[in-house]
């Protein structure tokens, strides 16, 4: 007779797998109640690590090329194919639902972000400007990363949630905080494991698991953060007073239009900021 | 007392030599144990509150690039004079740390103000150059109206077991510190522990030093691979109470390069406080040479203060 090596699930901070600075755990369950696995229950030092994480990724991942952010993007979707059956199983297991649904909700996920990824370099041909103005200057708008972004999963939501709220903020070169749902959290926590065996550097995406409430606070009151998106949030009005506070860029909840299940680039957008140049024309 | 009294005889190289190699070794294990020991202590709240200021009140506030301006030491000054708008009760440092031609700048930006200057000499960093222009070099530092002398050794007269002529300097520049009006500069001692690559020369380094009149003993110049740890920091913690014990004179200490953070500053707190004991808590004693540790603190000082985290782009970067 052999024993299951049972997984415990972790943080993903820094493109390295702590464990909750507290040493907290919670479990999850299945659609049935049956216990599933125990999970790290970050604290608001596992805020603070992360946005230190982010903020130091964060130059280094905007300054890559759109084409090498693109290319690091979609080596993620080949990796979430690979890795088919674990989400499955896992998407399976939380939800109840059957192995077609469970497929089909992965192969959205995957869609979605390989849609995404493609944004990479068409972002300024799409929304930036040539802009006519009065005098011997080229006057060009393009498209920056906002810089550090924090945001919430959407808690009804496994996967497809997840994926559509760190995606949008990541292709422009943003760095992203994510609190996943609390009890649908493991496949954000895998999705944690398929960035580490991607090439994306670490600390550009962030992944804590844990309560909503306990966290949000100070991650959308932290000054280091410099755009919320309350999207997925359970509570976004009073999220939105919390970061009032700070100067930062607040994604209101309804903000933009999805389109179906895969997104916008109203999304993209929202997490940007416009750079406006002059630039002497001559003669 | 004076040197010979404690050496035990004339001072020659031999003699020095054999007084320096008669100190017991250094127990590298313990030590760094012992250190590490000391970092995991967790200071909360109240006690963090005043630890933070403490490390304020404590810091040579410090620039020694090659890219000094005049305005850019103002700024510092101003920063030392003022460090955070928001809150007019945030502790100055005790001193800013600037090279020997920008001290009347500083001098002159700070004013009456109970902010001491202090200036590096002695052919800051590396220490290579003729006694004549060490002496000079400090000498025009003073003249200025520095405050404090941060002095280097010559690491390679150390190192070839010259250890009179390390004495003879160090004492030398004690002489150039004196002003007509009796009102010496403070000496701080260098002895770049990054270069000196053992515990036992920190520890010989460190008692040539206070035997020769250092006022402070500071490990490092910040411009080598090696800077201030804490095993090093605690070692020469030890060499300067044991110094008071045995010959009554108080000598400070000074750790310097790499200490950025307010966690690594608070755990060199700890260990002053649980190796050389409260008289050593004390900015005349305990000093901190760091440039961005200022703003770390600042930022926890308001995270204390707010209960949210600070970003870099709120507090100003100098």
């Amino acid at each position: 007779m052999r024993l299951d090596v049972k997984k415990t699930y972790k943080l993903f901070i820094g493109g390295k797998f702590p464990r909750s600075e507290s040493g907290r755990s919670y479990q999850v369950s299945d659609s049935k109640g049956k216990h599933l696995a125990n999970v790290s229950l970050a604290s608001r030092k596992d805020v603070r690590d992360a946005v230190s994480a982010a903020r130091s990724a964060q130059p280094g991942w905007a300054g890559a090329s759109a084409y090498n952010r693109g290319q690091v993007l979609y080596r993620i979707a080949e990796m979430l194919e690979g890795r088919r059956d674990q989400f499955v199983a896992e998407i399976q297991a939380l939800t109840g639902k059957t192995a077609k649904q469970a497929n089909a909700e992965l192969d959205a996920a995957i869609d979605s972000w390989v849609w995404h990824a493609g944004w990479t370099d068409k972002i300024d041909t799409v929304a930036g400007s040539m802009n006519p103005v009065a005098g011997p200057f080229f006057n060009i708008s393009t498209n920056q990363p906002t810089g550090v972004v924090g945001a919430f999963a959407p808690q009804d939501s496994a996967l497809v949630g997840f994926v559509n709220t760190i995606a949008p903020a990541i292709v422009s070169g943003n760095t992203i905080v994510v609190v996943t749902s609390e009890k649908l959290s493991l496949p954000a926590l895998s999705f944690g494991e398929v960035l580490a065996t991607s090439d994306v550097p670490g600390g550009v995406v962030n992944i804590l698991s844990g309560k909503e409430s306990e966290l949000s606070g100070w991650l959308v009151g932290h000054m280091d953060v410099n755009a919320v998106d309350l999207e997925g949030a359970s509570k976004p009005a009073e999220l939105e007073l919390m970061a009032a506070d700070t100067v930062k860029r607040v994604l209101r909840k309804g903000s933009y239009e999805r389109l179906g299940s895969s997104g916008s680039l109203q999304h993209i957008l929202e997490l940007m900021e416009l750079k406006t140049v002059w630039h002497p024309k001559g003669h | 007392m004076d040197a010979e009294t404690i050496v035990g005889s004339r001072l020659t190289n031999q003699s020095l030599r054999r007084w320096l190699h008669s100190l017991p070794g250094v127990d590298k294990v313990g030590l760094e144990q012992r250190a590490a020991s000391l970092a995991t202590r967790s200071i909360k709240t109240d006690s963090k509150a005043w630890a933070l200021d403490l490390i304020i009140s404590m810091m040579d506030l410090t620039t020694l690039e090659g890219a000094d301006t005049p305005a850019r030491v103002r700024s510092l000054c101003n920063k030392a004079i003022t460090p955070d708008e928001d809150d007019l009760d945030t502790p100055s440092p005790a001193a800013v740390c600037v090279y020997g031609d920008m001290v009347q700048h500083a001098k002159a930006a700070i004013g009456k103000r109970k902010i001491y200057v202090a200036a590096v000499a002695t052919a800051f960093p590396s220490g290579r150059a003729s006694l004549r222009v060490k002496l000079q070099d400090t000498k025009d530092a003073v003249a200025a109206g520095a405050n404090e002398i941060d002095m280097v050794i010559d690491r390679g007269a150390f190192l070839s077991g010259n250890y009179l002529e390390v004495f003879k300097q160090i004492q030398a520049i004690k002489q150039a510190c004196q002003r007509p009006s009796g009102k010496a500069a403070h000496l701080k001692v260098i002895l770049e522990t990054g270069e000196l690559q053992t515990y036992d020369n920190i520890r010989r380094a460190s008692y040539l030093a206070m035997l020769a009149g250092a006022d402070f003993i500071k490990t490092s110049t910040g411009k080598v691979g090696v800077n201030a740890t804490l095993p090093i920091t605690l070692l020469m913690l030890q060499a300067v109470r044991d110094w008071y014990d045995e010959y009554g004179i108080q000598i400070g200490v000074k750790p310097a390069g790499g200490i950025r953070t307010s966690k690594d500053a608070i755990r060199y707190l700890v260990t002053v406080k649980e190796t050389a004991g409260d008289l050593w808590l004390d900015p005349d004693y305990f000093r901190f040479g760091a440039s961005s540790l200022l703003n770390d603190v600042l930022m926890q000082r308001k995270k204390l203060k707010t209960k949210t985290y600070l970003g870099s782009d709120y507090v100003s970067v100098d």
